[in-house]
């Protein structure tokens, strides 16, 4: 694979990682600590949101998004043609 | 059947099933030990790692710690689970890609340099060690309970049973060993709280749960918790923080980072299919991780209403929590807390002398609650529980049945044993091939490089068992001290040694020792020198958390900031990494060529 080639996929890469990063950190660091307090006057049942954002939220939310990288990664490497064989 | 005797069945059970897996999966072939994670599904896969992962900091001391923290001990629930993002996303791939069992070696390969891996396997033994204490004070807990003991004598018995566990070695590698433990441990942990969730608040999902109304009126849980502590002078359960909002900031990214840092958890990586593999295979982990993650702040919050329930009676009736005959009587408390008053980690002094339990804040800043406690002739709080029984304790504070409490047991010896087993592994192979045969002496016999190994093993256990007498924290806190040390060393020179192609051998090196340095001297300073009690230098720094006011125990992303400030800074002087390692890092970024993986072992 050409060394063009190369720098597209890791840029493309990176351009995942960092959108990636982003919904990580606003979920925890975000709504689960900066922002708790003022996201507590809502309520998710009995749980006020920025508690449930710190202690079940954003548990969930990793998840989703380790499948997400998982799926993107796989198509990437497809489009580059740089997947395992 | 009494209580101990069932205790004894279920535990003796649970091992029987681990041995009898591991000889019936070694009976095929012993060569596959290594290679066993290669034909191995990664749902399976997922489960093993989950239960290498889960150790007794999550199973016995997180939930506890919660209860005590309330909505600040979000922090390890967040720090704990988040970081699995970051190491599918940024180390796994590229490791598996590399294709070599350690740390060190590719530490070692990656910044061409035998002091670079040397360093390395520093980091990682501190880490390791560190980490290990904490087991210790886990399994001296589980243990003190389970023989009626004292914690001390706990620990000792935890020390023999993990060297005999962790030289007996081989299940340790037996992916169905874990996925049996992995089972042990999560019907342990949530059976009790589906119980706890039902009888509260009449939903069984104790994550729903928490979120649910009490059964039998329109006020939730959690409010009801908040007014019942606020009223006994702590903070409010919901809302109260752990110090501040930028230690709780630092504290979960140290956590994050140090789960992205740690070797054994590393490790289940590089042993997995593919690159594909590798990505995917850290996503089913998290989802058998948050079983129980998300079970335990339920946990938490519903031993934390439980217990004031058991000592106050109009907890749960209503009525005035300081009303002289709302407090049970001394001689009429559940058995339960006579058997944890024989650990010594449930205390109970009659400071009145009224003959019944006062169990508050008698440290309040409330006005209100002091007034109160005041008024009722309370003349301090009389009950101290010791934040590492709340789990294994839960199921007896429910009274819940019998073969629930000896599951429990069960589980939080699986959890600390097959942790504290990860860890030794992980010691003995740095000691002995990282360090020995690759840096000290390379003509070493292979029968001595399995002697060094299994002696730096018994050296650690004593090492961390010694220091668990006096464990610098609880459980919990002390595996964050490790997170801490793996975050600010380990962490930073594997992604530099992937994600940049230009970082060099003295860039890595300074800044893996920076790293360490600053950590360790900041947590020393707290916890003393190697956390021998005494040694504390904490004055000299200018008193505790005098840093921000960040805890020792968040210390870790002040440690990861200073190592890639310090790498990049030495990096810009010195000459940049040769050809081929420029070379090495394009061929690590892209899946295509991966190898089942060829290093020895």
């Amino acid at each position: 694979m050409s060394d063009k080639g190369n720098t597209a996929y890791w840029s493309a890469t990176l351009g995942l990682l960092t959108k990636i990063l982003i919904v990580w950190f606003v979920v925890s660091f975000g709504a689960g600590i900066l922002f708790a307090d003022a996201l507590n006057s809502f309520h998710l049942g009995g749980y006020p949101l920025g508690f449930w954002f710190a202690q079940q939220g954003s548990i969930y939310v990793f998840i989703v998004l380790i499948f997400y990288y998982a799926k993107k990664m796989g198509d990437i490497d497809r489009q580059f043609d740089v997947e395992e064989k | 059947m009494d209580l101990q005797t069932t205790i004894y069945i279920g535990v003796g059970l649970s091992f029987a099933l681990y041995i009898g897996i591991a000889i019936w999966a070694r009976a095929g072939s012993t060569s596959e030990f290594y290679a066993a994670g290669g034909s191995v599904h990664p749902v399976t896969n997922g489960m093993a790692t989950a239960a290498d992962w889960m150790s007794a900091a999550s199973f016995i001391s997180m939930a506890g710690l919660i209860s005590n923290m309330g909505y600040g001990g979000g922090l390890f629930l967040m720090g704990w689970t988040g970081g699995y993002v970051l190491l599918a996303m940024l180390l796994a791939p590229y490791l598996r890609k590399f294709g070599k069992f350690t740390v060190p070696q590719f530490i070692g390969d990656r910044f061409y340099s035998k002091t670079a891996s040397t360093v390395a396997v520093v980091c990682l033994l501190v880490a390791s060690i560190t980490y290990i204490i904490g087991q210790m004070t886990g399994v001296g807990v589980a243990f003190s309970r389970f023989l009626g003991v004292s914690s001390e004598v706990g620990i000792y018995v935890g020390m023999g049973i993990v060297f005999l566990y962790a030289v007996f070695g081989g299940m340790k590698g037996i992916t169905y060993t874990q996925v049996a433990q992995y089972i042990v441990l999560i019907l342990a942990y949530t059976v009790p709280a589906i119980f706890i969730s039902l009888q509260l608040t009449g939903n069984a999902l104790p994550q729903l749960g928490l979120g649910s109304n009490m059964i039998g009126t329109d006020m939730s849980l959690l409010a009801k918790l908040d007014l019942v502590v606020t009223d006994l002078g702590f903070g409010k359960y919901t809302t109260t923080t752990a110090g501040s909002t930028l230690n709780m900031f630092m504290y979960t990214l140290s956590l994050m980072i140090g789960t992205a840092g740690l070797p054994h958890v590393i490790m289940r990586f590089f042993t997995v299919p593919s690159v594909k593999d590798a990505r995917s295979s850290a996503g089913w982990a998290l989802v058998f991780i948050a079983i129980l993650y998300t079970t335990a702040p339920a946990v938490a919050a519903m031993a934390k209403l439980n217990l004031h329930g058991t000592v106050n009676t109009a907890v749960m009736k209503g009525g005035d929590l300081y009303a002289p005959e709302a407090s049970i009587k001394a001689d009429e408390r559940p058995d339960w807390m006579k058997r944890w008053e024989k650990t010594g980690l449930l205390k109970f002094e009659d400071k009145n002398g009224d003959g019944r339990i006062q169990y508050y804040n008698d440290k309040t800043k409330s006005a209100d609650a002091k007034a109160k406690a005041d008024a009722a002739g309370w003349k301090g709080n009389e009950l101290t529980v010791n934040a590492d029984i709340i789990v294994l304790a839960n199921p007896e504070i429910a009274l819940l049945p019998n073969w629930v409490i000896a599951l429990v047991a069960a589980g939080g010896l699986a959890a600390a044993l097959s942790t504290a087993a990860g860890l030794l592994m992980a010691i003995s192979s740095a000691v002995s091939h990282d360090l020995i045969k690759n840096t000290f002496v390379p003509g070493i016999s292979e029968k001595n490089e399995l002697l060094a190994g299994k002696i730096s093993m018994a050296v650690a256990i004593v090492i961390a068992g010694w220091l668990g007498l006096n464990p610098p924290g609880f459980a919990a806190g002390t595996v964050a001290l490790a997170f801490g040390i793996a975050a600010s060393s380990l962490f930073p020179a594997i992604m530099m040694g992937i994600f940049s192609k230009k970082m060099n051998k003295e860039g890595a090196i300074a800044g893996m020792l920076a790293g360490l340095f600053v950590t360790l001297f900041y947590v020393f300073a707290h916890k003393g020198i190697f956390f021998v009690k005494g040694t504390e230098f904490v004055d000299l720094i200018g008193g505790p958390n005098s840093f921000f006011g960040i805890t020792p125990e968040a210390f870790g992303a002040v440690g990861a900031a200073v190592n890639f400030i310090a790498a990049f800074l030495v990096d810009k002087v010195t000459k940049e990494p040769p050809e081929h390692i420029q070379h090495m890092v394009e061929a690590v970024r892209i899946p295509r060529g991966s190898k089942l993986v060829d290093g020895t072992h």
